[in-house]
């Protein structure tokens, strides 16, 4: 039987939500009473009927602090779990993830780049609020994907299995590229590029969470729009033609909005690992395969999940912080580990 | 109108499979297709389904070249069920039938009518809340045929509407084999043109309005069972020296090795 009907987990996690945010909101290097936090909303909400508060530097660390980097840290948990939920129907495999089409060993690449090559105008130069880095990671990551894609794609159309090895390949010579980047880079742009790699959070500001939050509305809106077609493909691809879907163009269109998606987390956010893996195959343990739910529970857990994972990084090690990374990383692994030999356990009743 | 196959070949890595296949599927008669491993049964299938592109001819579905259908259409016209179906996430029976009502768009309530009596029908509706993923090779077979049975459950305004198996009854027990053809000529009396792969000589006389004995990518043979199984064709066919008698009950021909 399953654990949950998937609209009581949901439920769930709404209820969650403003619980954790509010939490997110009231810890960390300065402790704020949750009492406060709702006076100031009020205030700002309501314009000036409060009293005046002057100089309040708790409005500005709750709100351009704490407020941005929580709902970049929602946003960007959800997008890698939505789309980990949708790489894993796409490749009918429940340990497919997002990085398996090679976006996250691009982005790692094009961030490389950006550092040994430009690192002198790194301070000095962004677009649109997003550094250099960001943009070399984005660019990277479509890149390597397009290459992954194309390689895999002939007039019978894209083959998933080709897709996965010619990832696997892509994704060693990319860590080949990266190690011969740091072997020239110099002190400063090793640290540099190891932090990167380890996926941090704490550059939010309003900027990023606009093009995050535009990013997340294309794809939490358009890939639910898919689920009937992703439940079809789990039967194999004929199956879902004899369904009715047209399989090419939705293969191509799931890739396309996950690259995007993917792409502009982790230009934003570095390299979080784990939950575009963990989250949506704990979801589907609980509530069962079904992409209608799937999706949006996926989404709004990985959210959640990753604004936890976020603001424990910030107060563990209170006044310094841990990179998000290292902790997802940290959770996740043993949590996988786990569940593999859960589902090892399991198997073995039921061949 | 008809399922028809206008002089297919298809060569495959220098290999004839097919070679000038010439064959029609009639509503409302079942189709039996047999013939020895590698005859190019199922490759014939997935060409009459549009899985595989024939090397040259082409495959018309009522009048109309299978590529020109749109695929939803198509969907509501002609239900295909493989010879394996690889399903290795945990949908339970009742949701995997369900997954036949995509093309549709008769509502829930309607959807879950039919995902309850195409269970039924098959003799599967203890296993509707079962994984399928945990299920006998028997039992996802017919959740499966439940799942095609429900895809083509209601008359459709494209034509006629065709029901292609391969080897629907190999994983099942002599009872749900008896069941599975009790449910095809049903539906073949219903109007549904039915094609089917099948191995066993004996069930596909005791069904088969027609039979296609296929050999080395030809057709050897066609015609009404009692026509067809006779001792020749199918002692050279299947290299045996067989003993055809006549069912004592139905007097269809009965086949022993």
């Amino acid at each position: 039987m399953r654990g949950l009907t998937a609209s009581a987990l949901s439920k769930l996690l709404w209820v969650l939500l403003p619980i954790v945010v509010l939490a997110a909101l009231s810890v960390g290097t300065i402790d704020i009473p949750v009492s406060a936090i709702i006076q100031r909303t009020m205030n700002l909400v309501l314009g000036q009927a409060g009293a005046p508060i002057k100089d309040d530097y708790l409005s500005a660390v709750i709100f351009d602090i704490r407020l941005p980097r929580i709902i970049l840290a929602f946003l960007v948990g959800a997008i890698l779990a939505i789309s980990g939920a949708v790489m894993q129907g796409l490749f009918r495999n429940p340990l497919a993830a997002p990085s398996l089409i090679g976006v996250s060993s691009g982005a790692s690449v094009g961030a490389s780049v950006v550092i040994v090559f430009a690192g002198s105008m790194l301070q000095f130069h962004s677009i649109i609020g997003l550094s250099l880095v960001a943009c070399g990671a984005f660019i990277g990551s479509f890149l390597v994907t397009l290459f992954v894609y194309r390689l895999s794609t002939s007039t019978l159309g894209t083959s998933v299995t080709t897709m996965l090895l010619t990832g696997l390949a892509v994704s060693a010579l990319a860590g080949a590229l990266n190690s011969l980047l740091s072997y020239f880079a110099d002190n400063e742009m090793l640290r540099q590029i190891s932090i990167w790699q380890m996926g941090n959070l704490s550059t939010a500001n309003w900027s990023r969470v606009i093009i995050i939050g535009a990013v997340g509305l294309v794809v939490l809106v358009l890939f639910p729009r898919d689920s009937k077609a992703l439940n079809a493909l789990l039967l194999g691809e004929s199956e879902a033609r004899h369904l009715g879907i047209d399989v090419q163009k939705v293969k191509r269109r799931l890739i396309i909005l996950t690259t995007l998606g993917v792409g502009v987390s982790v230009a934003i956010a570095g390299m979080i690992g784990f939950v575009g893996l963990v989250v949506p195959h704990i979801v589907r343990l609980l509530i069962g395969p079904d992409h209608r739910s799937l999706l949006p529970v996926s989404a709004l857990a990985g959210g959640i999940l990753l604004v936890i994972a976020d603001t424990v990084a910030r107060v563990i090690i209170s006044p310094t912080e841990l990179p998000t990374g290292i902790l997802t990383a940290l959770l996740g692994a043993p949590l996988f580990i786990l569940l593999l030999t859960h589902q090892r356990k399991a198997s073995t009743i039921w061949p | 109108m008809a399922l028809v196959a206008e002089n297919i070949s298809l060569y495959l890595s220098g290999f004839n499979i097919l070679r000038n296949i010439n064959l029609s599927i009639s509503a409302g008669k079942v189709t039996a297709i047999v013939g020895p491993n590698g005859a190019g049964k199922s490759t014939l299938i997935k060409v009459l389904s549009g899985d595989i592109l024939p090397t040259s001819g082409g495959v018309l579905l009522n009048d109309k070249k299978l590529d020109r259908w749109p695929l939803e259409q198509r969907a509501k016209t002609m239900s295909v069920l493989p010879q394996h179906s690889s399903l290795d996430f945990p949908f339970t029976a009742s949701e995997v039938v369900s997954l036949g009502r995509i093309p549709h768009q008769t509502g829930v309530q309607k959807d879950n009518e039919i995902v309850k009596e195409a269970l039924d029908l098959v003799d599967a509706s203890y296993l509707k809340s079962r994984f399928f993923t945990q299920m006998s090779g028997g039992e996802k077979q017919r959740v499966q045929l439940a799942r095609v049975l429900a895809q083509i459950w209601e008359k459709e305004v494209y034509g006629e509407q065709f029901l292609v198996l391969d080897e629907p009854t190999a994983s099942l027990d002599l009872s749900h084999q008896m069941l599975t053809v009790k449910v095809v000529t049903d539906l073949a009396k219903q109007g549904v043109g039915v094609v089917m792969v099948i191995h066993d000589l004996n069930l596909a006389a005791s069904c088969a309005d027609h039979i296609v004995v296929f050999d080395k990518g030809i057709i050897a043979a066609t015609g009404q069972p009692d026509q067809v199984l006779n001792q020749e064709l199918i002692g050279k066919v299947f290299g045996i020296n067989p003993v055809i008698i006549s069912h004592p009950n139905t007097g269809k021909p009965l086949v022993f090795s």
